[in-house]
């Protein structure tokens, strides 16, 4: 209807239009992530291959896993609590958690870094007491987990949170009419209700959470082959002009990007489909 | 039980009560759950942070921010967030406009495209805009003929922080305009409005207040970045260097303190501009009543 409307009005302005929005489209996003690809390739397969298969980036790729298997968990598990208790409940205060939540959001990662350093490092508030106790966080894993979660603390919990609030508790009331616990609602009525947008505040968290750079830098230590991410070693690598080698690096990082892009469409395709759906059977 | 979810709540109240009256159970559990994990995860290290600034003495604090390095730097972390954020308010708001008002070939595969800054590590967006743009670079050998340099450049900065901050906008934005009701607009076209005009005096009023969430939230995602720029700005001090960075350099000489006071400038700053555009926004909703 809009696009009938606006058809009628001059077709020329429409074309300039879309093509100002798809060349600067393509000059800003398309070509930074072709580029990645034409640079990773510059020197043939085999340099390819053998970049990745190189020790110190195999170790930074299970750093990178064992970072998100943590990270998405705990943040998911955080989300389906705070959803909980704030989607469901009506309480004082409840707007100002939601603010709290997503303070990480408004928060530099370097300051992400900095945080866990003063609580952390060797001069911060526990450093003593760790070092007396042979306890490394800071320049090792620990400290990189933490800083990731900080990063991505209010991911899963801004997707669901809202989502919780738009549909309501009805289908929950009358589960405890009925006599369900708690584990029985949760399992039975409410996770199939924010499957889905559960599903996609994971892809997001899980993106950022194997990419991010500057908070783990900040408490990594960038220690090559021991404590470097993905993204420490794309930086590694460049900083050391091994340029093909730092982009055969990145690629992995950009199928990442693209494989959790597709899974973002795929989920939003079918939200909109069971919409539609649950419309149709609310008009029936 | 069954009696309370026939009454509405506020009825059941005697008295005030702090725990919300529900007949769900879960509430103490996952409240205590969320609260501990964001005091363990959030409050608790910003707690510290402050607890360390206040311990430096008010004097030392002020010594530290007041350098001319970190009063420039900040000057160049806000006028570059600043000028992204301008840059990406007009662009965001044209691709918004075109992938929701108009059909075309490929139009969904630029939809999706346009959160590739949300999933595109940093690392990667710095090193690839860092290539591109550098003098013989795809882009970059375009622009030297002009007397153009954007890579180890102030500009370069712009340029990291347009990407990263871009779907920012145009999801903010995206929503609005899909709401948008064709009919005033309809009725302006008959009465002989131009496109021009009826886009300025009716769609973008309404778009308005989405435009500055989108704004202020690109705005914060901007002066915050270190990944993507310190490839492509070249980090001169006084020149192409941002706050994060400084901070980094600060922390890498065990400069706790330095780090520390800068740190919190730049959360205060931060906060204080969030603040001011929220009250923008909540004058432009009470006059544009939308």
């Amino acid at each position: 209807m809009v696009d009938k409307a606006a058809g009628k009005r001059g077709k020329a302005g429409k074309i300039a239009l879309i093509s100002t929005a798809l060349v600067f489209m393509a000059l800003f996003l398309l070509l930074p992530l072709i580029i990645v690809f034409t640079q990773a390739l510059s020197a043939g397969f085999g340099a390819y291959f053998s970049s990745i298969a190189d020790p110190n980036v195999q170790s930074a790729i299970w750093m990178t896993l064992i970072i998100a298997a943590i990270t998405v968990p705990a943040n998911l598990v955080f989300g389906i609590c705070a959803s909980w208790c704030i989607g469901r409940f009506a309480f004082p205060g409840r707007n100002l958690l939601i603010t709290l939540i997503d303070l990480p959001f408004s928060i530099s990662p370097v300051i992400a870094g900095l945080l866990e350093v003063l609580l952390f490092g060797l001069n911060g508030l526990l450093g003593a007491w760790l070092s007396a106790h042979n306890i490394q966080i800071i320049f090792a894993l620990p400290g990189m987990v933490l800083a990731t979660i900080f990063v991505t603390f209010p991911f899963v919990a801004r997707e669901v949170i809202p989502l919780v609030q738009e549909q309501g508790n009805e289908e929950e009331e009358a589960a405890v009419t009925l006599g369900a616990n708690f584990w029985q609602i949760f399992l039975h009525v409410s996770l199939p209700k924010i499957r889905w947008g559960l599903l996609y505040g994971v892809l997001l968290c899980n993106a950022r959470a194997m990419g991010e750079f500057g908070a783990v830098s900040v408490v990594s230590g960038k220690v090559f082959g021991e404590t470097d991410t993905l993204s420490l070693a794309v930086e590694s690598l460049y900083g050391s002009y091994e340029v093909q080698a730092a982009f055969a690096v990145a690629s992995l990082l950009a199928l990442l990007a693209l494989v959790t892009l597709v899974a973002k469409s795929v989920v939003e395709f079918l939200v909109r489909d069971e919409l539609a759906a649950m419309k149709r059977k609310r008009t029936a | 039980m069954s009696a309370s979810l026939s009454v509405p709540a506020p009825h059941l109240k005697r008295g005030f009560r702090w725990r919300p009256v529900s007949v769900l159970p879960g509430f103490g559990a996952s409240f205590a759950i969320t609260l501990v994990w964001l005091g363990i995860i959030v409050l608790g290290p910003l707690a510290v942070m402050l607890w360390f600034t206040a311990g430096m003495g008010w004097e030392a604090f002020l010594g530290t921010i007041t350098t001319p390095r970190v009063l420039m730097d900040l000057w160049i972390s806000l006028r570059s967030a600043l000028y992204a954020s301008l840059a990406n308010a007009f662009f965001g708001l044209l691709v918004a406009w075109v992938l929701t008002r108009y059909e075309f070939p490929g139009r969904r595969f630029a939809d999706a495209l346009v959160d590739l800054p949300f999933a595109l590590p940093t690392a990667v967006a710095g090193i690839a805009l860092s290539t591109l743009y550098a003098p013989d670079g795809w882009l970059g050998s375009l622009l030297t003929p002009f007397g153009l340099q954007i890579a180890f450049q102030p500009a370069g900065i712009v340029v990291a922080m347009m990407f990263i901050s871009l779907p920012f906008i145009v999801r903010t934005v995206q929503p609005v305009i899909e709401d948008l009701e064709a009919e005033q607009e309809e009725a302006a076209h008959l009465m002989g409005a131009s496109d021009l005009a009826i886009f300025i005096r009716i769609s973008l009023p309404a778009i308005l207040p989405a435009l500055l969430t989108g704004f202020a939230l690109a705005f914060a995602r901007c002066l915050g970045e270190y990944g993507s720029i310190i490839f492509i700005a070249g980090n001169r001090p006084m020149v192409s260097e941002i706050v994060p960075v400084l901070i980094v350099q600060e922390l890498d000489q065990f400069n706790y303190q330095g780090a520390t006071a800068i740190g919190v400038l730049m959360l205060a700053v931060s906060f204080l501009l969030l603040l001011t555009i929220n009250l923008l926004q909540a004058w432009v909703r009470k006059r544009h009543g939308g």
